[in-house]
């Protein structure tokens, strides 16, 4: 066992889905060509000036609301002072001292074999993007794109309380989630909607005191941050272990060799000089206007668990897994409404439709199954007029189709067989043509029974009620005996 | 010859003449281009002219309707760190050359808006970090009273060029007496509005938190006409003020009688230059002639003002000037490698004023530092402030000199750059407490060299300004002298 | 206050500022002679004043959530020093390990 505490904290980076760009009204397309988003305010030309995009601080309010932040009154801008070429003003505009928001908490939930834990968030703040550089192979040139400077981004930092990287996996996917519920981004990773740095170090078991940290950059899935996590606690460990320092110093994932290297210094003193933007004025926020965005938020993940137990009566770990996701527990609102028992519907999305999800690499509202027609599944096998395991084979082929499971059930001759007389005459038969498993019955073997009943579903092509068929084998063996 | 019948007015009685038919813009703008021709040689006043371009301009405005401009065929000039789309914005400055704006300074829409015809860009000292004119890439200006003395800075080009009649009115920009001590040094009216009164949008900033762009006019009306052109809410600059821009030329010609001006008494202390002392004196003699009562006041914190302003206004350009970096305009130094190209575009490109500028503005920012310099100056600048507010309470405003002395000679302080800064001292608190300032022609030297007064208000009392200044200026004839050395 | 030579490189470094040799030694000496001016500011007690960062107190200017036409990418890239198609080209940065 190690004799080290990982001690590890999240620093995420959300651009938040506008129109137009936090300082100027150029529009936020992803993908558009190249500085065809540009105006002499992003450009960083002599002589313009920035007006704040209200709705960013709005979107950003909603996002410090849902975390629980507590929200500066009088919030100011900075101005970051650093040199690089995607970086059109020789500095950006964020937040120092006066942040939007600081000192929230984000509730993760268990998983399956893992309690719930609580992340504090030290605070969350705006500020603007940088250009993007594209290095051009084997020249000594790069070139600059400036349609992604002034996006607005919310920079959300944790305190450092997780322990695990399995914890910072969970942390994120907790923020995502709660972050798609508030609708204020598309969160989308492989667009740079969503980026995340991580901090990290090791202390002594038991020590009170943070070791020396590394930050580790060029995450761009969940699943780097807990590979590239994993290996960082392994190298810090070895240097630690063999009387070696951390040196305080960035790294990058390096993904397809599974390691952290070293990163060139960007800025070879951090000696920012922030100070106030004189650009721009402080900004009040008056509690009424915070009410008021506070009354927009959407009911989130922990208040939406606790509903789901009490009006599904689910149990705690169903409920949080639904709600985790927004579109996962709209989708069981919207089956329980058109009719689906709760507790069957819910089996059914977190077994077989997230289960073909993993398969395919979808999301569920892309299974081509509405939650109407999961509701009629759901029902089709409480009324008995399927059994639970030719509803899977429905599902499949809802999921194929698209189609409602009612008018397949008749198109393919799915439907039961719980017409008592014709399953008699077949257990007749079955009775009649295997004497063995017959005579293992009536000599004691319980177990023997299986084999006939898997026959006489065999017999009616599977479309026997496997309870019925049980009971008139029974009834058909005893009245030979 | 340049027909002086033309250029010789202020803007409100040209634009009159035009209004009249008595001439043309086109026949107004050409009298101002021969004149340039014939004198910008001996001045360098302005670094570029585009003739074709305010010939077209003014042609164009025959077409216009006369009465609803208000500067209708009126040829101006405009500092060259205000953005005006066709001419090049260099700011003085080698890094800047060759820089054309993509876009218009609000304040350059709203004059072509109203009729005006941009003739040209002005000198200045490089990015305005100066008092004398000196430190630009394209050479000094001169003085038109004397040719071997500087015209006051920075914006020297623009006070030096409606002084010679070069253009009918210019815009400047004032940070710590930009437009009014180059005013006072060449015998214009120059303002320095409130902060937040006009747009900064398009101006190439200095230092962001004092920084206003404002007129330099041959008299006071036309200053009043000037604002209420270029005053007024910008949706592009969220320092501009949501305040009604009023009908500034109301106030004038208006009796005086009565209002009470302060006389802060560490205005009139020991370098004051004897000359300004008792033009001064006799200012204030003939305001009270016209009823003005005098009180003495008190601004304590005036002698904290110059080492404030140096905190706060070099840091604010050290981070201002670091967009200029070779990647997107200006001038840039090639080499393969990034860290190189930038270091070596700035080293070059970068005068020696602005390089101290960034030095010490980038020291004051810096870890370590930060408390020491650049956070007890704010607090300071909050006392000097109070100062003003205090004073305003019993005061309509405040009179003192535009500078401790008149126009120095060219070359005198440029190696002493705490004295130049000094020649600031009477202007910088104004600009440190956001309230508007006016420096109006009082008298001369024996020598023949300008003497400037400052008015001072509370912050939006640009009409007590204009107000007060056109009671002395009906009553004395110092803004009525031309400069003997450009006379033709 | 002191502002030696070393001080003077530091902050050019940070600045992006090459500067002479000349040019160093020359810009210690002024600003050492500023600075001391500039710490006559420390005679003042301001432990209870809050700072002014600009001269008029103003508060909450936005501006709508509403597109504003981008510049041509042409004009963008007309003052540009050296460009690559709809590029603007700087020597290469290195940001890898």
């Amino acid at each position: 066992m190690s004799a080290f505490e990982t001690v590890i904290g999240l620093e995420v980076h959300l651009q938040l889905a506008t129109r137009t760009k936090i300082f100027c009204g150029c529009p936020t397309l992803f993908g558009s060509s190249p500085n065809s988003q540009t105006c002499p305010v992003c450009l960083g030309l002599p002589g313009v000036l920035p007006v704040l995009n209200r709705r960013t601080l709005e979107s950003g309010l909603k996002v410090a609301l849902a975390l629980n932040c507590r929200i500066q009154p009088a919030l100011k801008f900075h101005r970051k002072n650093y040199f690089y070429p995607d970086l059109p003003k020789g500095f950006q505009i964020s937040q120092y001292d006066l942040p939007l928001s600081f000192e929230g908490v984000l509730e993760v939930p268990a998983a399956a074999e893992a309690p719930a834990f609580a992340v504090r968030i030290h605070r969350a703040h705006l500020e603007e993007d940088a250009g993007k550089l594209v290095h051009k192979e084997g020249s000594r040139a790069s070139l600059v794109d400036y349609n992604r400077a002034g996006i607005p981004l919310l920079e959300i930092v944790t305190e450092p309380d997780m322990r695990t990287p399995e914890e910072a996996y969970r942390c994120l996917q907790t923020l995502k989630h709660t972050l798609q519920y508030l609708d204020v981004s598309d969160c989308d990773m492989e667009k740079g909607s969503l980026r995340c740095d991580a901090n990290i170090s090791l202390r002594p078991a038991g020590a009170k005191e943070l070791g020396v940290k590394t930050e580790i950059k060029n995450l761009n899935s969940f699943k780097h941050v807990r590979n590239a996590l994993a290996y960082e606690i392994r190298r810090q460990q070895e240097a630690l272990s063999s009387g070696g320092k951390v040196i305080q110093e960035t790294r990058l994932w390096d993904d397809v060799k599974g390691v952290t290297l070293l990163m060139r210094s960007k800025e070879f003193a951090h000696d920012y000089r922030y100070f106030p933007e004189p650009d721009l004025v402080p900004f009040v926020l008056q509690s009424e206007e915070i009410q008021a965005v506070r009354r927009t938020l959407p009911e989130l993940p922990p208040a939406r668990t606790r509903r789901f137990m009490e009006q599904y009566g689910l149990s705690s770990y169903d409920a949080g897994r639904l709600t985790s996701e927004k579109q996962l527990a709209d989708y069981f609102e919207s089956a329980v409404q058109a009719g689906g028992v709760p507790k069957a519907t819910a089996n059914w999305i977190q077994g077989d439709l997230l289960a073909a999800c993993r398969e395919r690499n979808v999301e569920i509202l892309d299974l081509k199954v509405p939650a109407a027609h999961l509701a009629q599944l759901v029902l089709l096998v409480e009324h008995q007029t399927v059994s639970s395991r030719m509803a899977k084979d429905l599902l499949k082929a809802m999921m194929k189709t698209g189609e409602a499971p009612e008018p397949l059930v008749k198109r393919l001759g799915m439907s039961q067989v719980t017409d008592s007389g014709t399953l008699q005459a077949a257990a007749q038969t079955v009775v009649q043509g295997n004497p063995k498993a017959v005579s293992d019955y009536r000599a004691g073997k319980r177990q023997a029974i299986k084999f006939l009943v898997g026959q006489l579903m065999a017999r009616t092509k599977g479309q026997a009620n496997p309870e019925l068929a049980h009971r008139i084998l029974e009834s058909v063996l005893k009245e030979g005996a | 010859m340049p027909d002086e019948s033309l250029t010789s007015h202020p803007a409100h009685a040209l634009t009159n003449l035009l209004r009249r038919g008595k001439c043309s813009p086109l026949q107004a703008t050409t009298a101002y281009l021969d004149r340039i021709q014939a004198l910008n040689p001996k001045l360098q006043a302005l670094i570029s002219v585009d003739e074709e371009r305010a010939k077209n301009r003014a042609s164009a405005l025959l077409r216009a309707d006369a009465e609803r401009l208000p500067l209708y065929g009126v040829p101006v000039i405009v500092k060259a760190n205000i953005c005006t789309e066709g001419f090049e914005a260099n700011c003085g400055s080698n890094i800047l050359s060759g820089f054309h704006p993509p876009y218009h300074a609000t304040v350059v829409e709203r004059l072509e808006r109203a009729g005006a015809v941009v003739l040209g860009m002005a000198n200045m000292d490089e990015f305005a970090f100066g008092s004398s004119c000196e430190t630009s890439c394209k050479g000094p200006t001169r003085n038109p009273w004397d040719l071997d003395r500087i015209p006051g800075g920075s914006s020297g080009g623009s006070a030096a060029a409606i002084a010679a009649d070069l253009g009918a009115a210019a815009l400047g920009s004032d940070t710590g007496g930009s437009i009014r001590q180059p005013a006072a040094m060449c015998s214009v009216v120059g303002l320095k509005p409130t902060y937040g009164r006009v747009s900064r949008y398009g101006l190439i900033a200095f230092a962001s938190s004092l920084d206003q762009i404002g007129p330099l006019t041959k008299d006071v009306e036309d200053s009043a006409l000037f604002m209420e052109v270029i005053a007024g809410l910008d949706s592009h600059d969220s320092t501009s003020a949501d305040v009604k821009v009023p009908t500034y030329r109301a106030a004038l010609r208006r009796p005086i009688g009565g209002m009470t001006v302060g006389v802060p008494k560490e205005y009139f202390i020991g370098g004051l230059d004897p000359e300004v002392e008792r033009a001064m004196k006799q200012a204030l003699a003939a305001l009270k002639g016209l009823g003005v009562q005098f009180k003495d006041v008190s601004l304590p914190h005036t002698e904290y003002a110059v080492p404030t302003y140096y905190i706060a206004a070099t840091a604010e350009a050290s981070s201002n000037l670091a967009r200029f970096d070779g990647v997107r305009y200006g001038r840039r130094v090639p080499s393969g490698n990034l860290q190189e190209m930038f270091e070596n575009t700035r080293g070059e490109g970068f005068g020696a004023e602005a390089k101290r500028r960034i030095i010490l503005g980038t020291y004051v920012l810096s870890r370590g530092y930060y408390d020491a310099y650049y956070a007890k100056a704010l607090k300071v600048r909050t006392l000097i402030r109070q100062d003003f507010e205090k004073v305003f309470e019993t005061c309509r405003a405040i009179v003192t000199p535009t500078a401790p002395t008149p126009a120095f000679r060219l070359g005198e302080k440029l190696d002493d750059p705490l004295s130049m800064y000094l020649s600031d001292i009477f202007t910088i608190s104004v600009n440190l407490a956001g309230v508007p300032a006016l420096s109006l022609p009082c008298g001369f030297t024996q020598a023949g060299l300008p003497i400037g007064m400052q008015l001072i208000a509370p912050a939006f009392g640009e009409e007590t300004l204009f107000h007060l200044g056109s009671a002395y200026e009906q009553a004395t004839d110092w803004h009525l002298r031309k400069p003997a050395a450009v006379a033709s | 206050m002191a502002f030696e030579e070393s001080e003077v490189r530091y902050v050019a470094a940070l600045a992006r500022l090459s500067l002479t040799d000349e040019e160093i030694h020359r810009f210690s000496t002024q600003l050492k002679q500023i600075l001391s001016y500039v710490d006559k500011l420390n005679q003042l007690k301001t432990d209870d004043i809050s700072p002014t960062s600009h001269g008029i107190p103003m508060q909450n200017v936005f501006r709508k959530d509403e597109v504003i036409p981008s510049l041509d990418v042409e004009k963008a890239l007309s003052n540009a020093p050296a460009r690559e198609g709809p590029f603007f080209l700087v020597p290469r940065v290195i940001e890898d390990a």
